[in-house]
């Protein structure tokens, strides 16, 4: 396998709520190859986005605590003073952000706000940045880069923008990419074209993404990798088809399940039942997924739960998935949706 | 852009028509007139002898009649006679209005110059000692009346230490145009302008501090963060820029508020202004000066509206006037 350029150590990041802190990330270890399109999934307030954002450096300090390691580039990041960690953020370690409509600063034009980055980065002269401008915007698919280059936000489309914060994370070649959620604030064709276009970015620039999502479609095209997260812990890893072929943490089968199939039009939709719980009322010892899995016996699950690992590269936590199995359908329940 | 400017003065002119004729008829209203004003409780002038001057000033005629003459003058330039100052209003108005403008620029310039700071340091630093005392500024300028502070200000510096002399626009006794005079001009300014200042800041002291928090946490703030964009830049470059909009669409406002709303400062400080005019005008029924009056405060209004539109065009792409 290719070079791991990311590493992140047992990170923990918990928020300061009322006093007391809560992890909503809780001790996620989890290793980024060059090369490599690595998807973070998981249902809201899983953590995903808290993870992405902790590896930026973009929780406010005041109230959130950040342990563990990230290590990139020889150094742990989060033992980096702020200017040391902007000289990593934009340059090496670049982020793409859910909704392009907030993500651009409404009084700048785009030209600007590409070599925005560039200033603090790269040396280079005012016309060299504008050509890499032009030439980034080129790259991301945008046409008529001259016209773009001069104009505001305000004045682009949802998918024109996110183009545009692509080509902002893209601005200095980074080694590894965070993207998170990049296609949730678009609508179905448009996402097809971004997902399109960072696949076809990847293949040339050979950094390592991190792609946050909760569309399962979105994995099984685009990633080599998948890390299934659920209350901040990491509950189960593989390699894409190694994951869509034989899932076996209860959560990773449930939300496989939940994909409609729609081979038949009299198919019930799964439901997992209950909801993630807050990160204040998580119950943080045992199985965290057993609350909603409550058919199963207590002792099919481990006291701690630990990942193992079943096959090379597929790692699996709690011993709860050896018996596992769906119950029985139960017909004319109010769970059950008939489409 | 200049399209734009002509098209909002030519709206302007049916905006002031209608304007005079509301204020005409609302200074028509009041109970009493100038003549009356003048004469009241004189006992050396008969009834009939004030029946006699309203006749021969037109007093007596329907109100359209008097609205159409007055029009008619003040379309010219002619905005007619004071009955109390017993010369023409356009006159009497010509060395007051440079004091209410010089007051109020000077007020402006000032209420800035301490409310940006402290707002920045507000929003920016929020929750830290500096915050609340500011905030607690904040409070007490909002919750202070003004006549109250500038008495207070007036008997402090003026009465008890002497520094600053009591009434008036400049000592009498300087020739104009000399650097004295200047300096008397200033040293009148200082209290009325630093009164009305440090009690004006609240508003743009609690604009721009709730509009960094809240610009603080928008996702742009995040991409600029994330570009590496050192903590010190990611302020001016893009919070401040963009929470200083509605301070900028606000200064037009302020500077109409200030023309017309300096009554008080200039009554308490006897200072020779538009506002101090205003109240005296009003005592003595003097109806074509309060028109007057009211028609330079309704023009300020409307442009300092338009004066609001064009900065905020020019700081904000997304409102730009093509």
């Amino acid at each position: 396998m290719a070079k791991p350029v990311l590493e992140i150590e047992n990170l923990r990041t918990s928020f300061n709520i009322k006093g007391n802190y809560y992890a909503a990330v809780d001790g996620v270890s989890l290793t980024v190859h060059e090369n490599e399109i690595i998807a973070i999934v998981g249902e809201s307030g899983c953590g995903k986005s808290a993870l992405a954002l902790s590896v930026m450096g973009l929780h406010n300090d005041k109230n959130t605590k950040l342990e563990g390691q990230v290590n990139f580039k020889e150094q742990n990041l989060l033992s980096l003073n702020r200017s040391k960690w902007n000289k990593v953020r934009g340059k090496d370690l670049a982020m793409i952000f859910q909704d392009p409509l907030t993500a651009l600063n409404p009084l700048s034009t785009i030209g600007r706000q590409i070599e925005e980055p560039m200033d603090y980065h790269l040396n280079l002269s005012s016309t060299a940045k504008k050509k890499r401008t032009l030439e980034l915007l080129r790259r991301v698919g945008i046409k008529d880069e001259q016209r773009i280059y001069k104009q505001y936000p305000h004045e682009l489309s949802g998918g024109m923008r996110q183009r545009v914060v692509i080509a902002i994370a893209l601005a200095c070649d980074p080694i590894v990419l965070i993207a998170d959620e990049p296609t949730t604030a678009l609508d179905v064709t448009i996402q097809a074209q971004i997902m399109d276009l960072m696949k076809e970015l990847q293949n040339q620039i050979k950094s390592g993404i991190v792609l946050i999502t909760h569309d399962l479609g979105v994995v099984a095209e685009m990633a080599d990798r998948v890390a299934v997260m659920y209350a901040g812990e990491v509950v189960e890893i593989a390699e894409v088809r190694e994951l869509f072929v034989n899932p076996l943490h209860p959560y990773t089968r449930s939300l496989l399940n939940s994909i409609p199939s729609n081979l038949s039009d009299k198919e019930r939709l799964h439901v997992i039942e209950g909801i993630v719980p807050s990160i204040q009322n998580l119950n943080r010892t045992g199985c965290r997924f057993a609350p909603r899995i409550p058919w199963v016996p207590n002792d099919e699950h481990e006291v701690s739960p630990i990942l193992h690992e079943v096959e090379t590269g597929h790692f699996v936590r709690c011993t709860c998935y050896k018996n596992f199995h769906f119950p029985e359908e139960k017909v004319g329940e109010p769970n059950y949706v008939t489409t | 852009m200049i399209k734009f400017i002509v098209r909002r003065i030519l709206v302007m002119i049916p905006q002031l028509l209608l304007l005079s004729l509301i204020i005409f008829v609302v200074a028509k209203a009041m109970p009493g007139d100038a003549v009356t004003g003048a004469f009241m409780g004189n006992p050396d002038v008969t009834p009939e002898r004030i029946e006699e001057i309203k006749e021969k000033f037109g007093l007596n005629d329907p109100w359209y009649e008097q609205y159409g003459r007055w029009i008619g003058k003040a379309v010219q330039g002619d905005l007619g006679m004071s009955y109390a100052h017993k010369q023409k209003v356009t006159s009497l108005l010509a060395g007051r209005v440079s004091n209410t403008v010089l007051l109020a620029f000077f007020t402006l310039v000032v209420t800035y110059l301490i409310a940006i700071p402290l707002g920045i340091i507000a929003g920016r630093w929020t929750d830290t000692w500096a915050d609340k005392a500011i905030v607690t500024y904040n409070y007490f300028s909002f919750a202070t009346p003004i006549f109250v502070f500038a008495l207070l200000m007036l008997f402090l510096f003026s009465f008890v230490l002497g520094w600053f002399p009591s009434g008036g626009s400049v000592d009498i006794r300087i020739t104009e145009g000399s650097w004295e005079y200047v300096v008397s001009k200033a040293r009148h300014l200082f209290l009325p302008v630093m009164s009305g200042a440090l009690l004006l800041t609240y508003s743009t002291i609690q604009y721009l501090r709730n509009d960094i928090i809240d610009t603080k946490l928008k996702d742009f703030v995040k991409t600029a963060r994330a570009k590496g964009v050192p903590e010190g830049k990611v302020y001016t470059r893009h919070i401040l820029r963009n929470s200083l909009l509605p301070i900028a669409a606000f200064l037009g406002y302020e500077i109409t508020g200030l023309i017309g709303g300096s009554i008080f400062i200039e009554s308490i400080f006897s200072y020779p202004g538009l506002g101090q005019l205003f109240l005296q005008s009003i005592g003595t029924r003097d109806f074509t000066v309060v028109t007057a009056l009211v028609m330079i405060s309704g023009i300020a209004v409307i442009i300092g509206t338009m004066l609001s539109d064009i900065i905020l065009s020019i700081v904000d792409p997304r409102i730009r006037v093509e």
